[in-house]
């Protein structure tokens, strides 16, 4: 490393450094500030003080809804990894080289495409009238059209699962490429069998890319707003949803700031929680 | 094979909510449901009278377009740094600037929202939008350039200044022309995220909504979710065309640079 | 000699690392020079000084007598051949050698394209321009390179391990090629190696480079034959070191006795105490049945036998020595390879022996 290197590289990186301290790190600070301060009707009242925390902590609504956005985003993250592992393993293994990228580009299509309506459209295909209902009863197998699939927990997970399925298939497929391949013929040439090949060389080896998958769903599921809003009905909604309440409809700003700051701080520590187990496996291979 | 099976029945539970979008949006009835009554094109009639929502779709069109060139810019910026330079504690300012990608977006938004209107008590506008747009673009933006400059020698540039060229030409000859595939695909997905994004612009747009914010409004009456429907398909017909535009330039980034593709965007 | 390049003095930091520790060199005009280290040794650094890609810390680099210091590396009269080539993928073969001709306002269209073609030429590869970079092979890309460098026509021709990438055979091949080019072209080569046999098969002179500094700077046989210091002559080519004693009347070698050594052969100042002798393999010898000699004679037992075709290396213990020897022979017709454990006598001659401290 040059000195002059570094300075070079420094200022290339300079821009959008700036841009992220300017415009994530400041609000960040600013949003922690704030949510030691209180609403006073109209004005916002700036001494600092644990009110908004301690209503937190009081209303017992609160820790609810934040106990059910991690028990919903656990539930997103086990249901999306687990889905889609084999998707991963699949086109890492079994596709063609040349026909990699397309099925990548396949899985990643309905990421890029209009969320909002993503999740109408479950909506529609849970629904009373939609299309799941409607095709069972025209195949006669119900009667009523089912209600427990629509405006509650388990819509709003089949939903995410379905809208964060690339950020779970993708970081398990970079994992599972970067395996030797000579390692498998050698743990089958040292007598195992392909499935315990698998067992004790490629999915110890794909933690880190499962650890990573779990991450990248687990932290912004917990963020997400429309998903509950649209599909949890009374019972599903989420931390989101009363921070947004708080912000924009109640216009107790710095509640709903202080319950960002606690849904921000479970989440890290969660995720630190995971980074942790997964530096002790890591250490505990190499 | 039955992992195949697998992944095929995966690949139709991520497709089954799109393919919907077309055949709801030619069915004659303002219900969303099973069994179907008949074709028409009303609804889609409908989009073109609708001035708030071409209203909509001109402030989405113009926060997407400054979202994709200044995402990309400092996309552009980071992806070099990181691949090209060494400097201290670049492990760390890379992850910064990468976070906002898990990030929840809603904290994004309530921290701008925060700084801007409690603190510095502006308005809110497209550009407060924009603000928070390449914030989250710019994460994507260095994902998809760092395949492209990770697969250029660093001696590349040297090359050039060792034949006689000052070191900004040998950026603009050497390095552009093959990272400029990544940089198209760079710009059309930053466009495609911003056109999309909902969470954010929800938060942060004025009295003028964007295209999102606008559909947000309309899925409260059952009466024009035909028309949303319509409009959706339009812009997934819009998005995938775009994001094939990008993945085949991306490609031939890669082949132009002569390496073997190794994956998707990300 | 004319000095073409000159270093005085040259140090290089990297924050508390020292990369380059108070070199001092100078390149003559025309001449094949190669810098030969382990990996993290400097030479590369010290290449790229020259070329302008490091800035010296202390120290002056001067280039036909101008003081390099304020010069970039796109206006200096060096051209450089990198380790990856660094070949412009997007560009064909000669676009990539009519590169540095961009600038060169007084030459219209087709005195460059003569240009590109005469130097595709000179290394081999006529017909070759109309391809794409990137399909070429390993030995092909490396002969753009240097097309591409030499178009330019520069005072210092600058190599970093331009062969490294190449297999071997390819590899020998282009030693001899690269000589011929030099020749041909009759400018200064600087060659940055860390392969010994590359540099004492192509250079007039090698500097060999450890921990930043110049171990010893002179021609391949010097350097084979009287290396400077011990460090010098455990890198090149292999070495028996025994312990040994440094008296006033001779030196006492272990296993070997009392010899008398010669000024040259003690190139270090030594003092009287523990010191280290080296021998080359090939400068012992097994002395067969039927075969005389004028030499001294040991009695040993063979420890090992590893044959190479022309060649058997064999590790000899001898009496008084704990370490085997190591001793090269050359399979000449009617000589027996021995097996591990037969008695031998070990054929030595003091006047190949090289104290060290």
């Amino acid at each position: 490393m040059t000195s002059s290197e570094s300075g070079r590289g420094l200022l290339m990186v300079s821009p959008p450094l700036v841009y992220a301290l300017l415009l994530l790190a400041v609000p960040l600070g600013a949003i922690v500030l704030f949510s030691f301060w209180t609403q006073d009707f109209m004005t916002v009242d700036t001494t600092l003080t644990l009110n908004n925390y301690r209503e937190l902590a009081e209303k017992p609504i609160y820790g609810a809804l934040l106990g059910r956005s991690v028990y919903v985003s656990a539930c997103v993250t086990v249901v999306t990894v687990i889905a889609a592992y084999p998707v991963a393993y699949f086109v890492s293994f079994h596709v063609r080289p040349a026909r990699k990228s397309l099925w990548l580009f396949l899985i990643t299509i309905p990421f890029w495409t209009s969320y909002l309506i993503r999740v109408f459209l479950w909506k529609v295909i849970l629904g009373y009238n939609g299309v799941v209902n409607s095709g069972l009863i025209n195949a006669g197998l119900i009667e009523e059209p089912l209600t427990f699939i629509l405006y509650n927990v388990n819509a709003v997970i089949i939903a995410l699962a379905h809208a964060f399925a690339p950020f779970a298939i993708l970081p398990i497929f970079v994992a599972l490429e970067k395996i030797d391949r000579s390692l498998l013929e050698a743990s089958q040439d040292l007598g195992e069998s392909k499935l315990m090949t698998f067992l004790r060389v490629t999915l110890p080896l794909s933690v880190p890319g499962v650890v990573a998958a779990v991450l990248i769903v687990f932290i912004p599921t917990i963020g997400d707003y429309v998903t509950p809003e649209l599909m949890g009905g009374a019972g599903g909604k989420l931390v989101a949803n009363m921070i947004q309440t708080q912000f924009l409809a109640l216009n107790n700003a710095p509640l709903g700031a202080a319950l960002a700051v606690v849904a921000m701080l479970s989440v890290t520590a969660i995720s630190l929680v995971l980074i942790l187990l997964n530096r002790r496996w890591l250490r505990g291979r190499t | 094979m039955s992992l195949r099976i697998y992944a095929i029945a995966y690949l139709v539970f991520l497709y089954a909510p799109i393919a919907l979008l077309p055949i709801f949006a030619f069915n004659d009835a303002t219900i969303i449901a099973f069994p179907l009554s008949g074709a028409t094109t009303k609804w889609f009639g409908e989009l073109w009278t609708t001035t708030a929502l071409h209203a909509a779709l001109k402030n989405s069109l113009f926060i997407a377009c400054m979202t994709a060139v200044l995402s990309t810019l400092l996309g552009i910026c980071a992806a070099r740094a990181g691949a090209m330079y060494r400097f201290p504690a670049k492990a760390g300012i890379m992850g910064f600037i990468m976070l906002p990608l898990v990030l929840p977006e809603i904290i994004v938004a309530v921290s701008l929202l925060v700084v801007v209107v409690q603190i510095l008590d502006l308005g809110l506008s497209n550009w407060t939008i924009i603000t928070a747009h390449v914030l989250i673009c710019t994460p994507f933006s260095i994902a998809i350039l760092n395949g492209a400059f990770q697969n250029l020698d660093p001696s590349m540039e040297e090359a050039a200044m060792d034949l006689g060229e000052s070191r900004f030409s040998a950026f603009r000859l050497v390095t552009l022309p093959p990272v400029m595939p990544g940089i198209v695909a760079s710009l059309l997905i930053t466009f495609t995220i911003s056109l999309d994004e909902f969470i954010i612009a929800f938060f942060l747009s004025g009295s003028e909504p964007t295209l999102p914010v606008y559909i947000w409004g309309l899925l409260r009456f059952p009466k024009s979710l035909p028309v949303v429907m319509a409009l959706g398909t339009l812009l997934v017909a819009l998005s995938i065309l775009l994001l094939t535009i990008a993945e085949i330039l991306r490609r031939r980034g890669m082949s132009r640079a002569g390496v073997n593709d190794k994956g998707g965007f990300l | 000699m004319t000095p073409l390049i000159t270093l005085k003095g040259v140090n290089k930091y990297y924050g508390d690392y020292h990369a380059l520790r108070d070199i001092d060199l100078e390149i003559g005009a025309g001449e094949f020079f190669s810098l030969l280290g382990p990996s993290g040794c400097g030479k590369t650094t010290l290449l790229r000084t020259i070329a302008g890609f490091e800035a010296v810390s202390d120290g002056v680099v001067t280039i036909g007598g101008r003081d390099m210091a304020d010069v970039p590396a796109n206006l200096r009269p060096t051209n450089m051949v990198f380790q990856s080539y660094a070949i412009f993928p997007h560009l064909s073969v000669a676009e990539n050698v009519a590169f540095g001709l961009r600038k060169r306002a007084d030459l219209n269209r087709d005195a460059k394209a003569s240009m590109v073609a005469e130097a595709l030429a000179m290394v081999g590869l006529e017909g070759y321009g109309k391809r794409a970079a990137h399909a070429l092979s390993g030995g092909q890309r490396q002969r753009v390179a240097l097309a591409r460098a030499l178009i330019l026509k520069p005072k210092v021709l600058l190599l970093d391990e331009p062969l490294s990438a190449l297999d071997k055979k390819m590899r020998e091949q282009m030693q001899v090629e690269l000589i011929k080019l030099q020749r041909h072209v009759g400018i200064t080569f600087v060659l940055v190696t860390h392969d010994q046999e590359e540099a004492l098969v192509m250079s007039d002179r090698i500097a060999v480079m450890f921990e930043g500094r110049i171990g010893q700077l002179a021609d391949a046989e010097t350097l084979y034959r009287r290396p400077q210091n011990r460090q010098v002559a455990s890198f090149i080519g292999k070495m028996n070191f025994q312990s040994a004693q440094v008296h006033d009347g001779g030196v006492e070698v272990e296993g070997f006795g009392m010899v008398q050594l010669a000024l040259d052969q003690m190139p270090e100042p030594v003092q009287p105490g523990p010191a280290v002798v080296g021998m080359r393999p090939e400068t012992l010898g097994l002395l067969f049945d039927g075969e005389v000699t004028d030499k001294r004679i040991l009695d040993g037992i063979v420890d090992e036998v590893v044959y190479y075709g022309d060649m058997t290396y064999y590790d000899v213990r001898i009496s008084g020595s704990d370490k085997p020897l190591n001793i090269a022979m050359k399979n000449i017709m009617g000589r027996p390879v021995l097996e591990v454990g037969a008695p031998t006598r070990v054929v030595w001659d003091p006047r190949a022996m090289v104290c060290f401290r």
